[in-house]
């Protein structure tokens, strides 16, 4: 049976109560009658046989390249760059994907006798990953075979004897990537794209790239004249991308991207009801979710928050593309969209999401206040083509506790963002031009990127400008259930419970509007017409 | 005349300090030592002496810290009992029309006799000791070799000694060297704002701040703000980080200059972005260049040391009491700690030039660039418009109220609280108090000229004082 297709579903007096997330839980929320409900659609159907589907596409690449056996010999410099621990979320159940990949690559070379190959995982300004991330997403036998001897390594955006500075692009943007990944005769991307915004000339270009790069396109102008990140067409950071990842392509960096593509089969058993709509839950969806929802209510934060980040996901492969970057990317792109892609009919007044406890940049650690922001206004906003679910000047209305708590170790930049920017001002341009130089060049963060496990300075600034476009769009944001103190900080406005969050949202946009949900995740996009 | 007086009780003394370590500061006051009496006025102790009709007299934490028994003991040969607290003064001399010294508002009842704010240390021209000591001598009478001798009960300051009344009264006598004159145009309530300025002033020249350096405050209760106002107006170009804890402090702070304000426990934080230094646990590898104590804790002195530079410079500006701290990042990051006992001659010139008449080699700088602390806190008050942290103002009949309000002042709002001696005309029938009627309709009318909102307050305290005395102003 093929999967259902997402859809939009109206309330009426008999519906029953819609989930919405809340962090490490749950809500059960009565909405409005009228109040339309956007759901994703099922999960397509996974490959059957990933290793084999993964060969053949290396063997019969699309676009202008070679079969990747074609482009493998002896004496060769052999980079294999991958994508980080921000993908996919929730991290995905062994065998990574990016593990199947890698060892069909490895296996090629290794028929071809290539044998200097280096592992590089593309974290741009992420954290470094943990020895236990990089078993996880490569498998034991990748990394017991490359770590030990120097070979697995993670990237360094400022590490400046290790970038190359290949020129600037003819908006006169700088191209500054890995120095191995470019003076290799061969550079293999193998990338994860959960989202459409992910992969294509994104994956070097961003992957790989220093601050000085990478500030070209994470900044609030770019952000604002993305609209959306999901397509491609219509989004100025891609626009970036691009041209750098020509220039680099014109710098003769040969580029052999892999992409994937994973079905939205998001949640293990034990959580089905969160795929499931919610008038067709069964009496074990019921009893799971009471249980699910009873235990993480009475465990403590922490445990919560442990037991959550410890799922691991049963994503299925859904396709699998490589060759040339932006011929894969375009393949890749359609397969998300067959994936995601649900229709819907105009604008809403306002707009309600819950907010998970994990997005791509608290895996293992807290979703601190500025990742609330950044996952709400940021991501969950922008999951839409043409124009966004909620209309102009219209309110967004999270659900999430967004308590004042941060990682000190993952995140000790975000802290000082939260405590010294956002005290003073929330407008990202003014942040931006104030504040941002001295974040990005701070030797204590920059310290910390190189040498722990903390995000680069300049991050969250970056998950700020996410929320530009957002920013400038709408009209309120509220947070549900939120920390008070944190949410004002945020600038946001903070509610007890849905009902006052409506009521509030009604002093901006009226008496009587109208509301729409997007229940997700599991992913979706909009396409809003 | 009536004055609070602080009597000598010891089952009192320990009342107040029960009370006030168990159930916060001030709480003790009412089964305390402060005392409201009818005494005989203060005698002249010697030529060039006068009475002084308080207006204005300010609660500082040192006032506090006595009542609460919360001072060190070391002051304990430096005062005098019974005293009358109070050294933020503003008031009018008596007898000064008739030497024709100063004006105050042609036309107005009152008019010719001077406003002047109590520069109050005792010093040798104020205890009749000639020759001067050698501090005396080069205008640092905070320093005074004589301040247990001399024509005067043994008492650092006025407010601390038996010989000469307080502020929280409505007489006191002063010593003409005490005595600065105030502008006409500036309120009672920026003249009140004078002394604990004056504080903030010398501890801030004491700390010698180059242009681009960072200076650290800790604590932005109203010294702590006087000293980011005076920073602002005698170093400009300096970075300004504040610790303060309560909201309206960020945003007074804020508002009189400082570059970034945060709270008490993100002070380390922020210095450490601000010096772009790296961190070794709690203490940097940098960090800022000066760090002004405003609090005196054990606690602000211990995260001082974790926030100053080596070889950077620490200033005592709040009174410290006996406190326990680790000085081991003093010795090793050869920190400088430095007190700064309220005010006397500056050379604004050269900041941190210290002249130190104790020294065989001193050298003395240059005696016609020293002006008085006083001079250079008027001008600060004045540009920073100061009368703004005066939040409330009580008779001394409601001197309990009083006590608590500035005990608490940082979680109810407030930042300075002062007693108010304008409206003891209605209860009294002397001629002198009759006089600072008109000099308070006098004073009223200016700050309403040249205030407004500070003359809005002032007229409705006029308009409704019975209801309205003792509550905030703001």
């Amino acid at each position: 049976m093929s999967p259902r297709p997402g859809f939009v579903f109206e309330t009426d007096r008999s519906s029953p109560a819609t989930l919405f997330w809340h962090g490490e839980g749950f809500r059960l929320e009565k909405l409005p009658t009228g109040a339309r409900i956007v759901y994703p659609p099922e999960p397509v159907e996974a490959l059957t046989d990933p290793v084999a589907q993964i060969r053949g596409a290396l063997e019969n690449p699309v676009g202008d390249s070679p079969p990747l056996s074609a482009l493998l010999r002896a004496g060769m410099r052999l980079t294999i760059a991958f994508d980080d621990v921000s993908l996919p979320l929730p991290p995905m159940r062994s065998p990574d994907v990016r593990q199947l990949v890698i060892e069909s690559v490895l296996d090629l070379a290794a028929e071809a006798s290539v044998d200097d190959v280096v592992l590089i995982a593309a974290l741009a300004l992420h954290r470094r990953m943990t020895a236990s991330e990089l078993r996880h997403a490569l498998g034991d036998r990748i990394y017991d075979a490359f770590a030990p001897n120097g070979l697995l390594v993670q990237h360094d955006a400022e590490d400046q004897a290790n970038l190359v500075h290949l020129g600037l692009t003819t908006e006169g943007e700088d191209v500054e990537i890995n120095k191995r990944a470019a003076t290799s005769d061969l550079l293999v991307y193998v990338n994860i794209n959960l989202v459409a915004m992910d992969g294509g000339h994104k994956s070097v270009a961003t992957g790989l790239a220093s601050y000085r790069s990478l500030r070209h396109h994470h900044n609030v102008r770019t952000m604002q004249h993305s609209r959306s990140f999901m397509d491609q067409e219509h989004s100025e950071l891609h626009s970036s991308n691009w041209r750098m990842g020509r220039l680099i392509a014109a710098s003769g960096v040969k580029v052999f991207q892999i992409e994937t593509t994973l079905n939205t089969n998001t949640f293990p058993d034990q959580f089905r009801f969160l795929e499931r709509r919610e008038w067709e839950w069964s009496l074990k969806d019921r009893a799971s979710f009471l249980a699910t929802s009873f235990a993480l209510e009475r465990a403590p934060a922490g445990v919560a928050r442990k037991v959550l980040q410890r799922t691991c996901s049963p994503y299925g492969l859904s396709s699998v593309q490589a060759g040339e970057v932006e011929a894969v990317h375009a393949v890749t792109t359609e397969n998300v969209y067959r994936q995601q892609l649900v229709e819907v009919e105009g604008q809403t007044d306002i707009l309600t999401m819950g907010l998970p406890y994990i997005c791509p940049y608290n895996v293992g650690s807290i979703m601190n206040p500025i990742l609330v922001a950044c996952t709400g206004l940021g991501y969950m906003f922008n999951m839409y083509l043409g124009k966004p679910l909620v209309r102009p000047g219209g309110v967004l209305i999270m659900s999430h506790p967004t308590p004042w708590a941060f990682d000190p170790v993952y995140h000790p930049s975000y802290i000082d963002f939260f405590e010294q920017v956002l005290s003073e001002t929330t407008d990202p341009f003014e942040i931006e031009a104030n504040f941002e130089e001295s974040f990005a060049r701070d030797p204590w963060y920059i310290h910390l990127y190189r040498t722990g496990h903390a995000y680069h300075g300049v991050h969250p600034f970056y998950m700020w400008y996410w929320c530009a476009h957002a920013l400038d769009h709408l009209g309120a944001v509220v947070i549900v259930g939120g920390d008070r103190s944190a949410v004002r900080r945020l600038g946001f406005k903070a509610a007890s419970s849905l009902g006052d969050a409506l009521e509030m949202a009604e002093d901006v946009v009226g008496r009587h509007p109208s509301i729409t949900h997007l229940h997700s995740p599991p992913l979706l996009v909009a396409r809003v017409s | 005349m009536k004055a609070l007086v602080l009597e000598r009780s010891l089952p009192r003394y320990a009342v107040s300090t029960a009370a006030s370590r168990l159930f916060g500061s001030g709480r003790g006051v009412h089964h305390g030592p402060l005392r409201l009496r009818t005494t005989p006025q203060p005698e002249l102790p010697g030529p060039g002496w006068c009475r002084l009709t308080p207006i204005l007299a300010g609660i500082c934490g040192s006032d506090l810290a006595t009542l609460d028994g919360r001072s060190s003991w070391y002051f304990e040969n430096f005062v005098s009992l019974p005293f009358v607290p109070g050294h933020e003064i503003v008031g009018l001399l008596e007898g000064s029309r008739e030497r024709g010294a100063g004006k105050r508002g042609a036309g107005a009842e009152g008019a010719g006799e001077r406003r002047v704010v109590v520069e109050s240390v005792l010093g040798c021209a104020t205890r009749g000791v000639a020759p001067q000591c050698k501090y005396c001598e080069h205008g640092l009478q905070q320093l005074c070799e004589h301040t247990a001798f001399g024509n005067l009960e043994p008492g650092l300051q006025t407010g601390y000694c038996a010989s000469t009344g307080g502020g929280w009264s409505t007489s006191l006598v002063v010593h003409e060297s005490q005595c600065h004159d105030i502008p006409d145009e500036m309120s009672d309530e920026a003249a009140v704002m004078v002394e604990p300025t004056a504080c903030a002033v010398h501890a801030v020249l004491a700390g010698g701040l180059a242009a681009g350096e960072l200076a650290v405050v800790s604590g932005a209760g109203a010294l702590g703000l006087c000293v980011v106002a005076a920073i602002k107006h005698l170093a400009p170009r300096t970075r300004v980080l504040v610790a303060a804890k309560y909201a309206h402090q960020r945003q007074l702070a804020k508002n009189l200059g400082a570059d970034l304000v945060v709270t008490p426990e993100a002070i380390g934080r922020a210095t450490r972005r601000l010096t772009e230094s790296l961190a070794l646990g709690r203490h940097l590898s940098n960090g800022a260049d000066a760090v002004f104590d405003c609090v005196g804790s054990a606690q602000t002195l211990a995260g001082a040391l974790e926030v100053v530079r080596p070889r950077g410079r620490i200033v005592l500006v709040g009174m410290p009491g006996a406190v326990k701290v680790d000085l081991a990042p003093l010795w090793h990051r050869e920190i400088r700690l430095l007190g700064a006992y309220a005010y006397g001659a500056e050379d604004p010139r050269s900041p941190g030039a210290s002249v130190d008449p104790g020294a065989r080699n001193n050298a003395a700088g240059d005696p016609a660039a020293r002006v008085s602390t006083f001079d250079l806190a008027i001008e600060v008050v004045a540009t920073a418009s100061l009368e703004s942290l005066v939040s409330a103002t009580y008779p001394l009949e409601r001197y309990e109220d009083a006590i608590r309000h500035a005990a608490t002042a940082g979680m109810r709002g407030s930042t300075k609280i002062a007693f108010d001696m304008r409206t003891v005309a209605a209860h009294t029938s002397t001629q002198s108090i009759q006089s600072i009627a008109g000099a308070s309709a006098s004073a009223s009318a200016s700050i309403q000229g040249s205030h407004g909102n500070v003359g809005s307050r002032h007229q409705r305290f006029s308009h409704n004082e019975s209801r309205n005395r003792g509550e905030l102003h703001t």
